[in-house]
């Protein structure tokens, strides 16, 4: 009845994970507690959970992200204070059977359920806005994507009381995700969590692309899109391209588990390195599927606080597709110690070291976009230079480790844990910080508390130097990674440091919290508030609409003459005053399918984990069904007639003109 | 998921223009593209396999060329069926499109309930995929292909039902549905192709 | 010499990281990457310091102009020019391209030249003949088979020094990477295939040696220690294995390849002859081989 899945499975014995799951099911009970008890179940469903508005899914995408942050931050200051204890024959706190598992999720969440829809969040706020459309080119497969990443993330969280999740490693290279070594349904969580949100990734790879390509604004060519706009269009093309082969590699090891097939095993010709090279094929492009979108950022926010035009719009665009096509040729580097000839490293060697060139160029870019500028330190442009010095020294390591002879002493060591989270953390995490604070108020409508920013900043920045320095040192002194222990007394008080650095960014987290509390209770203070749409000065046009834009965003689509159309629209003066006239705004309908597609789904995945075969079958063809009964609904979208668009941007601009009013008061 | 997710969307939503119905057919082609890279990638894990018999069957031992020739005929003739229901679907002519439709469906559950005798043939003779890495490939790259095509067939039928029983009008919705299931339907055929040439013609040599 | 703490057991600062960090090729014996005992090791230290120091060019100076220019243009300064519309200087971008493509060209003839002298399956030109020590990777321990001595050892390695020594190396389980930091390279085992490492101690010493990648549960205790010594010594070490009780047979085998947690060191006095290609040929069925498929 209930396949593999026994009240067994259930870690009772296990005091840190029941406390865990026991503190997230109250947090989600209180949660649906106050739903009920504030009577808002009909404005969740109507406003969030059926929405296909691009802006509340991308709202709802970081959302996830950020308390996807939290979980795998818990990870991470587990791992830290368990090898700051374990030393000299002590066991630490951490058995290897949960240990393995933690590191396991870390890596899993924060590059899957934080970075990804931190990002997919980012892009989903900014570029219909940016571009100057009204929504996305497919906004139901938008918020079927979010959902399916969505309970993908729930699964991973499910493992944690239900079974257990994998002990392999990230990437669960073969044959230890095999069958064979891993019977427990750890890596089945794992490989079902990651197909979920994967197809959605796939799915808003395409969407994106078709909503670049085909919903520019009139008079937005090529080269008058932003660079924000740019990076998403390249890393809709890495999407497209690299997550099938993940869906593939995944789809392989599972049918290795599920029907004893021979991809991956030792035995009867599986080849183990075919699924390595398959994994890094997407594994690479993803690593500048999440940098290239910060790039973006920090492209947006150096002009806009140095209140100066980008330098080298050319060749930041150049050199984004540059980075775009050298990503598929440098997979190998992450594997030179599997024996490959020396043409074959060397090769790969280079081919890696090219793509510190364009990534060279653009911060070459950014630091002459601040030459001659007047530079606004907000915490966005703290998050933009602290980037700039991080990032470089972490170009400077993984340029070390791009070189075989270095790497064949380097590989799997801690000094490659140091540089991943020196690009990771100095690049990703401060871009995707810096675009948070940069589009908060145009997706609510009130700025964030710029001294809790900045003390977040300070955190991180601090931070992070204090937990990975050490760690560079740690594998110069020959320390590998995914030590549950170790007896080196010379490790032990690096890895101290290391771990009082994972506080310091504990409070760069708990900064955000606070910031985000802050902000939000001080919403309708006027310092918070985005009355005018621009609180920035920007130069783009999501700057030109209200904050939060009205649901059809533009009432009159922009016409673009200039890059920075939005600017050069300020220098020759808002336009007349006059109202102008309106037509009806054709929109998309709301839609509880997308959200009960992904739910069945999850659902699916978590039978498939414990081969509950009748309810595998039972999903999937309620899955299709509604699909199908979707498919047959013809009113899927409707007009807002021009009266009313015409009374919601009267609203605003009495709004406006009132500020504008107080202000000369 | 069902390849079809993208032609509910009928995508007409912002922008400046209220005609954005060929959104739906460029994101299904794109869809397609990524479907390209997913065989690509399901073919070379065959070409890393296909040598591999450990101690089981080969190529030559199992394929009947006559049999899968027969499979092969009834797909590439689906795709001049299918052609002609789109011509009586861009003549607006209901009956004529659903009968190529029909015809179409035949030829396509034919070869699918070919493919699957042929499977249950290999595995009821000791020859299933949990044998050796070469098995594993062959039933995963042909079986995913038959996948698509089982998934396909779905489709037909729906849109089928659509017309017939919901009385849905030949819209410009239903015509962007039926073209994007041309081009899937197409570019089965030409996966096909590849799989016959590289798994059965070659695997025989 | 790897035993001693670190000075004063002080927990180090982050003034305290630095410095260290500053120091690294000084640091002499806690770094063992950065302190090698053998010619690969060094070629490889070398190649990490002077690629190191050819990227420092460029980082220092981004580092520098990044601060320099932050605080020059900030708001508050109104003495800075202000430029607003100024974006496009070709002087400016060929020296944003040209730059790095100079530092990259240097590494890439170092990276080319480099990758070819310490590929792993090269011989070490040293004009000895090397010893050959077959090392099978299992759960969570090592085997090493002596084929030219008779011997095999679980969980220790000991070879002369100033000897090249020419490691044959497999799996009979999940995949793992055979590292002495302190001598060099570091190289996969995989079942089924033969990966191969050519290294050379210089001097004596005990090295500690492991596994870094990791295997599973017992993955922080497969570690064993590599002894290099005086031939004569070394010739000790061989007569003091012969002398153990314990033989290695095929059916014993899979007794002591069972999967074991922080297994002892152990002697075998006797080892089944082509043992290694045993544990390697049961992985491979009838098929045809792909034995260290990827060397070309």
């Amino acid at each position: 009845m209930f396949g593999k899945l026994t009240l067994a499975d259930i870690p009772f014995d296990q005091p840190i994970i029941i406390g865990a799951g026991g503190f997230m099911g109250l947090v989600v009970l209180a949660v649906l507690g106050a739903i009920t008890y504030f009577k808002k179940w009909g404005y969740i469903y109507h406003e969030w959970l059926t929405s296909v508005d691009h802006k509340k899914i991308g709202a709802m995408y970081i959302m996830v992200a950020l308390v996807m942050l939290l979980r795998g931050f818990s990870d991470a200051i587990m791992m830290r204070t368990q090898q700051a204890m374990a030393h000299d024959g002590l066991p630490g706190y951490l058995p290897p059977h949960h240990y393995d598992q933690i590191f396991t999720a870390h890596g899993t969440i924060m590059i899957f359920f934080m970075a990804m829809p931190f990002m997919i969040g980012l892009m989903n706020i900014a570029v219909p806005l940016q571009i100057g459309a009204r929504d996305v080119a497919f906004p139901f497969l938008n918020s079927f994507s979010f959902w399916l990443t969505f309970v993908g993330a729930i699964l991973v969280n499910v493992s944690l009381v239900i079974g257990e999740f994998g002990q392999t490693g990230w990437l669960a290279y073969p044959p230890l995700s095999e069958l064979k070594f891993s019977p427990g349904v750890g890596v089945d969580y794992y490989i079902w969590s990651l197909q979920l949100t994967g197809l959605g990734t796939l799915l808003t790879g395409i969407n994106f692309f078709v909503t670049i390509v085909k919903m520019r604004a009139p008079g937005m060519t090529w080269m008058r899109m932003p660079i924000f706009t740019w990076t998403i269009f390249c890393t809709a093309i890495l999407i497209m391209a690299a997550f099938p082969i993940l869906t593939v590699t995944f789809g392989m090891l599972s049918l290795d588990r599920y029907l004893g097939m021979h991809f991956f095993t030792n035995e009867l010709g599986g080849n183990q390195m075919m699924y390595v090279n398959l994994i890094w094929a997407w594994g690479h492009p993803e690593v500048y599927i999440l940098i290239l979108p910060a790039f973006g950022v920090f492209s947006e926010v150096t002009p806009t606080f140095s209140q100066k035009r980008l330098f080298g719009y050319k060749a930041m665009v150049l050199a984004t597709v540059a980075i775009t096509f050298l990503s598929f040729v440098v997979w190998l580097h992450h594997f030179f110690t599997m024996g490959a000839g020396a043409n074959v490293n060397a090769f790969f060697g280079i081919t890696t070291m090219l793509i510190s060139i364009p990534t060279g160029v653009k911060i070459f870019n950014w630091l002459f976009t601040m030459y001659k500028g007047r530079i606004q330190f907000t915490s966005m442009m703290w998050w933009t230079v602290g980037f700039m010095i991080t990032f470089v020294i972490g170009g400077m390591t993984g340029v070390m480790l791009a070189i075989p002879g270095s790497d064949w002493v380097l590989h799997n060591s801690l000094f490659l844990i140091a540089h991943f989270h020196n690009v990771i953390i100095g690049g990703v995490l401060f871009g995707y910080m810096a675009g948070l604070t940069y589009w908060f108020p145009k997706a609510f409508g009130f700025k964030l508390n710029e001294k809790w920013g900045n003390a977040s900043f300070w955190f991180w920045l601090v931070g992070f130097y204090v937990a990975f320095m050490p760690l560079y040192a740690l594998g110069f002194m020959g320390m590998t990674r995914r030590m549950n222990h170790y007896d080196n007394p010379d490790w032990t008080p690096y890895l101290q440091v290391a771990a009082l650095g994972a506080l310091l960014v504990l409070c760069g987290i708990l900064s955000t919290v606070i910031q985000l509390v802050v902000s939000i209770r001080n919403r309708n203070l006027p310092e918070y508030q985005d009355v005018t749409g621009d609180p920035w000065n920007g130069r783009t046009l999501e700057w030109s609409t209200s904050s939060p834009p009205p649901f059809y965003n533009f009432a009159i689509i922009p016409e673009v003459h200039e890059l920075d159309a939005f600017n050069e629209v300020k220098k020759r003066g808002h336009e007349a005053r006059a109202v102008p006239t309106y037509s009806d705004i054709h929109m998309p309908r709301n839609t509880p399918a997308g959200f009960a597609m992904a739910l069945l789904a999850g659902v699916m995945g978590f039978a498939l984990i414990w081969h509950i075969w009748w309810l595998v079958a039972l999903m999937f063809v309620s899955i299709i069904g509604t699909f199908i009964v979707r498919s047959c609904n013809d009113d899927i979208d409707y007009y807002v007639p021009a009266e009313e668009v015409a009374r919601i941007e009267g609203l605003h601009r009495a709004r406006v003109a009132s500020l504008e009013m107080t202000h000369v008061a | 998921m069902s390849p079809d997710s993208m032609t509910v969307d009928h995508a007409g939503h912002g922008g400046t223009h209220d005609d954005h119905e060929p959104n739906t057919v460029f994101g299904f082609w794109l869809y397609l593209m990524t479907d390209c890279i997913l065989f690509a990638t399901i073919f070379a894990g065959f070409a890393v396999g296909r040598h591999q018999y450990a101690g089981n069957v080969t190529g030559k031992d199992i394929f009947d060329l006559k049999y899968v020739g027969a499979e092969t005929a009834l797909l590439l003739i689906s795709s001049v069926t299918y052609g002609f229901a789109m011509i009586n679907t861009y003549q607006q002519k209901m009956g004529g499109l659903l009968a190529w439709l029909g015809v179409t469906f035949l030829l396509g559950a034919g070869f699918v309930g070919m493919e699957i005798n042929e499977f249950h043939h290999l595995v009821a003779e000791g020859h299933g995929p949990d044998k050796s890495a070469f098995l594993s490939a062959f039933f995963t790259l042909v079986g995913t292909h038959g996948l698509h095509v089982t998934c396909g067939l779905v489709w037909m039928l729906v849109l089928m039902v659509q017309l017939t029983v919901l009385r849905k009008p030949l819209t410009q919705a239903y015509v962007h549905r039926l073209m994007c299931l041309s081009l899937f339907w197409h570019f089965l055929d030409i996966v096909w192709i590849c799989v016959f040439t590289l798994v059965y013609l070659m695997g025989v040599q | 010499m790897r035993m001693k703490r670190w000075p004063g057991k002080r927990a180090p600062g982050l003034g305290g990281v630095m410095a260290t960090l500053a120091m690294l090729p000084l640091a002499g014996c806690k770094y063992s990457i950065l302190d090698p005992k053998g010619s690969v090791g060094l070629q490889e230290k070398n190649l990490i310091l002077i690629s190191t120091l050819a990227m420092l060019l460029i980082i220092v100076p981004v580092i520098i102009m990044t601060v320099v220019i932050a605080w020059r243009y900030r708001a508050s300064n109104e003495k800075a020019r202000f430029e607003p519309d100024w974006g496009h200087s070709v002087k400016i971008e060929l020296f944003c391209w040209g730059i790095p493509s100079v530092i990259i060209l240097f590494l890439a003839v170092l990276t080319w030249n480099t990758t070819h002298a310490l590929d792993p399956y090269r011989p070490l030109a040293d004009g000895k003949k090397p010893i050959t020590i077959e090392v099978v990777a299992q759960d969570w321990k090592w085997m090493f088979i002596y084929p030219e001595q008779g011997i095999a050892t679980i969980n220790e390695v000991a070879f002369p020094e100033g000897t090249p020594v020419d490691f044959r190396i497999t799996s009979d389980s999940v995949m793992n990477a055979f590292f002495i930091p302190e001598l060099g390279s570091m190289i996969y085992a995989m079942a089924g295939m033969t990966t191969q490492i050519n290294l050379i101690a210089d001097q004596q010493g005990t090295f500690p040696g492991m596994s870094a990648m990791y295997s599973g549960r017992g993955f922080s205790d497969m570690r064993f220690n590599a002894i290099a010594t005086t031939p004569e010594k070394f010739q000790a070490w061989v007569e003091n294995a012969r002398k153990s009780p314990a033989v290695l047979t095929a059916a014993d085998y899979p007794k002591v390849a069972a999967p074991e947690e922080k297994a002892p060191v152990r002697y075998f006095s006797k080892v089944e002859p082509d043992l290694f290609q045993q544990i390697i040929a049961k992985y491979l069925g009838k098929a045809v081989s792909f034995n260290s498929g990827m060397k070309e």
